[in-house]
């Protein structure tokens, strides 16, 4: 074997990354457990449990009915029995039917009784893979307005580890959100540490240096504000591409440093525009650094209509590299 | 059950000199179930209990004070800091655990509770408490039919109460036997006599060892009745007289210190006594309720996270 082909072998996808976070996490505390649908000899819908029953037995790799309110809840009360319950939603979609548990018993709970539900639930969300209306959802903006609840989304194969180690070993609840179009894309292959390590929950990256314009993004819309960013630099402007890594608590010091330098700044996602976190963000930005914006901020984001199926359909509604192309272009002319 | 009641009647004369933020909820009827029941755990086995807003009763027998609930009322910087209102507060510790509002959630929490049990291979056993109107909701089915499958050590009691707020039990489910739905989940279920607090807490007994053994789930349905509106500003008119007047007779309190006379473990001197002593209580507690301090507004902003302080004002950090 080659040095290349064996440094290929010990490269990981995206999903593969997260798995590891969970056996590393189950095998240092045997107080992590896993529960959530066909997660155990099946191995998930996406196999992201995959070997995980096999490894850790039918009692830490727990199949639960389609019941996505009492996995959630049942997690929250082991968490409160000193369990660290790693809940998993099939699609991130469903987490709508646990709706109830998430914002009333889960986020207030230390608010009201003065301890906390460590707890994570994590699963798959994000369009561009044909899902339609039911598999394709970014719902974390219906959870940001709930205090009390973490939300995380990795975009690349060692943050999703280190994210995910941070998430259970967090005092807090953490939604932890897997864009599904990143799950094996070749491009996020790669080699981790050895060693343990988690990317601290809170902290953004900045993925890329520019001087012209800020594009503050996280998920799988980093990877469009990359392109972007190539194109853009062609085109003689500079771009800095923030991921957020958190959403919920989100690192307004890096992105306020950020436009503080380029002056101009564009908010992406990938969920809808109205009500989007979007809007927070760039709320913030006119809060705490009006004086610096040379500029109106833009929102980039997906329609306000549900993620439709077609292909060209999904592909209109999404944003693509040329819309952040077009938007940047617009903000340089200020 | 007198305790219960007669913490009630305090909060109603504390609510009339204007003490009580909020409305008063009454279990007057019920304490049979909720004493009854709670009285049936062994805490010193872990057994945990989530009461519910006519559960007061269970509340006090698991070891909350009327001194916490008349903060509770009050809104002082009692056990929840003045974030939670009436009997929303527990304490892990005395094994019982605060509701939240939404009804049937604290369901799957508590299945939850049961599984830690059972993972930890601990003789602990979860009991779960929901109204005949609670029993409608969605988390309910699901958190007993989990429950079930993974054959947890988990009670629920359904109290049939006759009345969600104003809606009768012939409006919540064509059942006439709540325990019937047991049937659905394949496990035990039982209807008791809600007003004989020897019989709930037999029926607790017998779900609570069975659960240990390992044999699952068991649903319980206490028949009792609700003798006040669903708050005091509900006068239930709607209530026809004659069964407010029926199941006066059957009031759990009067029914089981009569049981006690007849078989001579209490004499009224003994029951005189004890009522002395619960006023006497009473007014300590009060007392100290209402010594305590309102919380501090700023607190607020404290422990939505561990030791998280949120942000107040952002705009009005200096303009640089």
């Amino acid at each position: 074997m080659t040095a290349e082909v064996h440094e290929q072998a010990r490269q990981v996808t995206f999903l593969e990354a997260i798995r590891e976070a969970l056996r590393e996490e189950m095998t240092r505390d045997e107080k992590v457990f896993l529960i959530g649908e066909d997660i155990g000899s099946y191995g998930g819908a996406f196999k992201v449990t995959e070997g995980l029953h096999a490894e850790f037995g039918a009692d830490r790799v727990i199949d639960t009915p389609i019941s996505e309110a009492a996995i959630i809840g049942a997690a929250a009360g082991a968490a409160m029995m000193g369990f660290k319950p790693v809940a998993e939603m099939q699609f991130i979609d469903f987490i709508s039917c646990a709706f109830d548990q998430l914002t009333n018993v889960v986020s207030k709970w230390r608010y009201r009784m003065g301890f906390g539900v460590p707890m994570v639930v994590r699963g798959p969300c994000g369009g561009g893979v044909r899902g339609g209306p039911f598999h394709s959802g970014n719902p974390e903006a219906f959870f940001a307005n709930s205090a009390g609840l973490k939300i995380v989304e990795p975009s690349t194969a060692y943050d999703a580890k280190g994210l995910l180690k941070a998430a259970i070993r967090d005092p807090d609840p953490v939604l932890f959100f897997e864009h599904k179009y990143l799950y094996r894309l070749p491009r996020l292959r790669e080699t981790l540490p050895d060693e343990d390590y988690i990317v601290p929950i809170g902290k953004a990256s900045v993925r890329r240096e520019g001087s012209d314009v800020t594009i503050i993004t996280f998920g799988a819309m980093v990877y469009r504000a990359l392109d972007a960013a190539d194109k853009l630099a062609e085109a003689g402007i500079s771009a800095e591409v923030i991921d957020l890594r958190t959403i919920v608590p989100f690192d307004v010091e890096t992105v306020l440093a950020s436009v503080k330098k380029t002056n101009r700044a564009i908010v992406l996602h990938e969920a809808s525009r109205t009500g989007g976190f979007g809007g927070e963000i760039s709320a913030t930005i006119t809060e705490k650094a009006f004086e610096w914006l040379e500029a109106p901020i833009i929102r980039v984001a997906s329609l306000d209509t549900p993620v439709p199926y077609s292909p060209p359909l999904e592909d209109f509604y999404m944003p693509q590299v040329d819309d952040i192309v077009e938007a940047a272009t617009r903000l340089s002319a200020y | 059950m007198r305790l219960t009641r007669m913490v009630e009647e305090k909060l109603g004369i504390l609510s009339t000199q204007g003490k009580v933020i909020g409305s008063l909820y009454r279990s007057m009827g019920q304490e049979g179930t909720a004493v009854g029941s709670a009285f049936a755990l062994e805490p010193e086995m872990g057994d945990v209990a989530a009461p519910i807003l006519r559960d007061l009763g269970a509340v006090l027998t698991m070891g909350g004070t009327p001194t916490e609930v008349f903060q509770q009322y009050m809104a002082k910087n009692g056990p929840t800091r003045g974030r939670e209102l009436n009997i929303h507060f527990g304490a892990p510790e005395r094994n019982f655990i605060g509701p939240v509002s939404m009804l049937g959630e604290m369901i799957p929490l508590m299945c939850g509770i049961a599984l830690g049990f059972k993972m930890r291979k601990q003789p602990g056993v979860a009991l779960c408490y929901i109204g005949d109107g609670g029993s409608s909701t969605g988390p309910t089915h699901e958190g007993l039919n989990l429950a079930a499958v993974l054959d947890l050590p988990f009670i629920l009691i359904i109290e049939n109460n006759g009345y969600a707020y104003s809606t009768p039990t012939e409006r919540q489910s064509r059942l006439t036997r709540f325990s019937d739905r047991a049937l659905a989940y394949g496990i035990p279920g039982v209807t008791v006599d809600g007003n004989d607090v020897v019989a709930v807490w037999e029926a607790t007994r017998e779900a609570a060892d069975r659960a240990r053994r390992g044999e699952g789930p068991t649903l319980i349905e206490s028949v009792t009745f609700r003798m006040k509106g669903h708050a005091q500003h509900d006068n239930q008119a709607y209530v026809p007289i004659e069964d407010i007047e029926e199941w006066g007779a059957k009031d759990p309190i009067v029914r089981h210190e009569r049981l006690l006379l007849e078989t001579g473990m209490a004499s009224l001197g003994d029951i005189d006594a004890m009522v002395s002593d619960i006023h006497a209580a009473l007014d300590v507690a009060v007392a100290e309720a209402e010594a305590t301090p309102m919380p501090e507004g700023s607190t607020a902003l404290l422990d939505v996270f561990e030791n998280s302080v949120a942000e107040r004002k952002p705009w009005l950090a200096p303009i640089s």
